[in-house]
Parts: C-alpha cells; sequence; structure tokens
C-alpha cells in the first residue's frame, strides 16, 4: 500500500521519502484507531521501503505533533470493564506499539521525526524512535506521565536513556516537565531547529540528503550507531502494567479526564 | 535587569498580539485563560513564547494555578 488516508493516519511517497502523517484532531492522541493504522504502516513498509530512502513523521494538527496517549479512551475502556481485563487490555496495547515503535526504531533508512507545538508523552517516545528530530520553535517537549502515577509506557525511557545523560532523565521523568526547544536542542534531543511553519520544508531536505548514501552503508551505520535497547523495553511494560493497577492511577486519569477546567495539560 | 512593570508590559504586548487581542484589552490582573480565550494546550504555547523571548527557562509546574498576566510577570521576573 504505497498510498494510505485514514483517520488518524495517511502516508504517501514524496520525492522519494516515506512521508507518515499524524492527522487526528485535536492533537493525535495514540489510542485504538491510531495504533491500528500506525500497524497497517509497519505492514506496508517492506513495500514502501522499495520506493523510499528515508521516513519523515510529521504532524498536520495544529496543537502539535502529539499530545500522547488517549487519556480519555484508556480511562472509559478501564472503566468498563473488570480490573483484570482492563489490565489485560494495556498488556495486549503496550505489547503492540512496542512492536511498532521497535519496527520504526529499527528500519533500514534514516528516519527523521519533524516535530512541532505540543510533543508529549507517547507523541515524544515516537519521535524518539527516529534517528534524527527536527523541530520548530513552538515545540514542546514532555513526560507527564509521573502526574498520572505511571511511566512512560511505548518505550520513552529506555530510548531517553540511549540518547541523552541519565540526570536529564531523572530531571525530566521525575519533575514532569515540560521543556522547549531550545533546551531540547541544549541536552541533545534536537538537531535542528526551523521556523515556525517549516519544520516539514527542513525535515524535508534533510530526508533529500540521505538519498545521495548508500542503504546497506546506511544500515550498517545505524546499526553501529543505534542499538534498540530490547531488554529495558521488555522491562518498561513490565513496571508500567504493575503501577497500573494501582489506585493512584486510576484517580490520576479520573481528574485528567473530568478536567472541565482551562489546565488538563499543566502540572 | 527589565523591571517588573517593563517584563509585565512585555507580556501583555506579546500576548495580544500572538494571540490577536486588542493590547488595550488587557489588564495586568486579568485572568489570561478568560481574557485570551486560550486552554492548557495553548497556554503552554504562551509559554514556550514567553521562554523564547525573554531567552530563559520557566518549569511548567511554576505556574500551576498562575492565571493572571502579573503573578506570570513575577514568575518570570525571578528567572531574568
Amino acid at each position: 500500500m504505497s498510498e494510505f488516508k485514514g483517520q488518524a493516519l495517511s502516508w504517501q511517497i514524496v520525492n522519494g521519502a516515506i512521508e507518515l502523517t499524524l492527522r487526528r484532531e485535536p492533537c493525535n492522541e495514540i489510542g485504538l484507531a491510531t495504533l491500528e493504522e500506525l500497524e497497517k504502516f509497519v505492514a506496508a513498509l517492506p513495500e514502501l521501503a522499495a520506493g523510499g530512502h528515508a521516513l519523515v513523521i510529521h504532524s498536520t494538527s495544529k496543537a502539535g505533533f502529539s499530545a500522547g496517549a488517549d487519556l480519555r479512551e484508556l480511562y472509559h475502556r478501564s472503566q468498563q470493564v473488570e480490573k483484570a481485563e482492563a489490565a489485560r487490555g494495556v498488556r495486549d496495547f503496550l505489547e503492540r506499539i512496542h512492536t511498532v515503535m521497535n519496527t520504526i526504531d529499527a528500519l533500514p533508512m534514516t528516519t527523521i521525526a519533524a516535530v512541532h507545538g505540543v510533543t508529549f508523552g507517547g507523541g515524544f517516545e515516537l519521535a524518539l524512535t527516529c534517528d534524527i528530530i527536527i523541530a520548530d520553535r513552538t515545540a514542546r517537549f514532555c513526560f507527564p506521565e509521573l502526574r498520572l502515577g505511571l511511566i512512560p509506557g511505548f518505550g520513552g525511557i529506555p530510548r531517553l536513556k540511549r540518547d541523552v545523560g541519565n540526570a536529564v532523565v531523572r530531571d525530566l521523568l521525575l519533575t514532569g516537565r515540560s521543556f522547549n526547544v531550545m533546551k531540547a536542542q541544549q541536552i541533545g534531543l534536537v538537531s535542528q531547529i526551523a521556523a515556525e511553519g517549516e519544520v516539514l520544508r527542513v525535515a524535508r531536505a534533510t530526508a533529500s540528503q540521505m538519498a545521495k548514501f548508500d542503504r546497506t552503508t546506511v544500515l550498517a551505520a545505524k546499526r553501529f550507531i543505534k542499538p534498540i535497547p530490547y531488554d529495558e523495553l521488555k522491562q518498561e511494560i513490565e513496571i508500567f502494567c504493575n503501577l497500573f493497577t494501582q489506585p493512584a492511577v486510576k484517580e490520576g486519569l479520573r481528574k485528567f479526564v473530568e478536567n472541565e477546567g482551562p489546565q488538563p495539560y499543566l502540572p | 535587569m527589565p523591571t517588573n512593570d517593563h517584563t509585565l508590559d512585555e507580556i501583555l504586548n506579546l500576548a495580544a498580539t500572538h494571540f490577536k487581542v486588542p493590547r488595550e484589552k488587557l489588564t495586568p490582573d486579568d485572568d489570561f485563560f478568560k481574557t485570551l480565550g486560550i486552554d492548557s494546550l495553548q497556554a503552554l504555547d504562551l509559554l514556550t513564547r514567553l521562554e523564547h523571548h525573554f531567552r530563559i527557562e520557566l518549569p511548567d509546574y511554576e505556574l500551576q494555578g498562575v492565571s493572571d498576566f502579573r503573578t506570570l510577570a513575577q514568575r518570570i521576573q525571578s528567572r531574568l
């Protein structure tokens, strides 16, 4: 499937680069619908890879790249079933999304996350699967999961640890604070900063550079430079699933979902 | 270092320009969520723009419960 337009995602090949577009309003919350389309994307990758030398992931949402997991869906689904079944559902979701994330992480081509605005939680974790993050000046990153009594569950901690120092990981995780693109570049997460509204153009220009290189060499370099922390990723699922059964999580989700004030995304 | 009043004035100017609200309609004690008609995601956008403008880093938890321009200016002033 070289082109696709779904409810949450679309993809196509533009000038030899695969472009995966996140397009679920309000801010690309990642729930079952997005997961299913991500799985379709991953299944289509062997065919897409034949015609594409790079992958660019970007968003058409005005608010940003992605606000992360769909907390409202998670809350409502877990309300509808018994505790044990809810926990099984969460584990199944995590295992499926890890398969998607691990596949993107290991793709035999250079991958670029072109982010703007809100790049939170699962959205940040998706960006971290990419080889290069390019961000516009509006980008803001955050792992807010501790506010909900959880840790990031889509592979965020092992991938963040792979890319930055442990002191930075502790700061970001344990405060749950959001940070801007200048900080993200300063700590080494973001490779290039684009002017507001220019991130896709900059990412496309970067992707076109990749076309000049031999693919076998790119793959060899990538495997050497970017090991995938499979053991820690599995460990993360276990920790998340253990925490998910704690009462603090239900309460944290309820507070977020029922918050009708203007500040649900502020700590 | 700029005075608190100067910082406050710059915040009001930036908010008026970005959210396309007449500057004269904004006052220091306004609830900026209401006056600007913004939600928490837009408030984070405002925070990002203020951080760039003042070249500071202001953790968002310092904005917990802050909804007026005057207090926002004090938080920013403490980072200048």
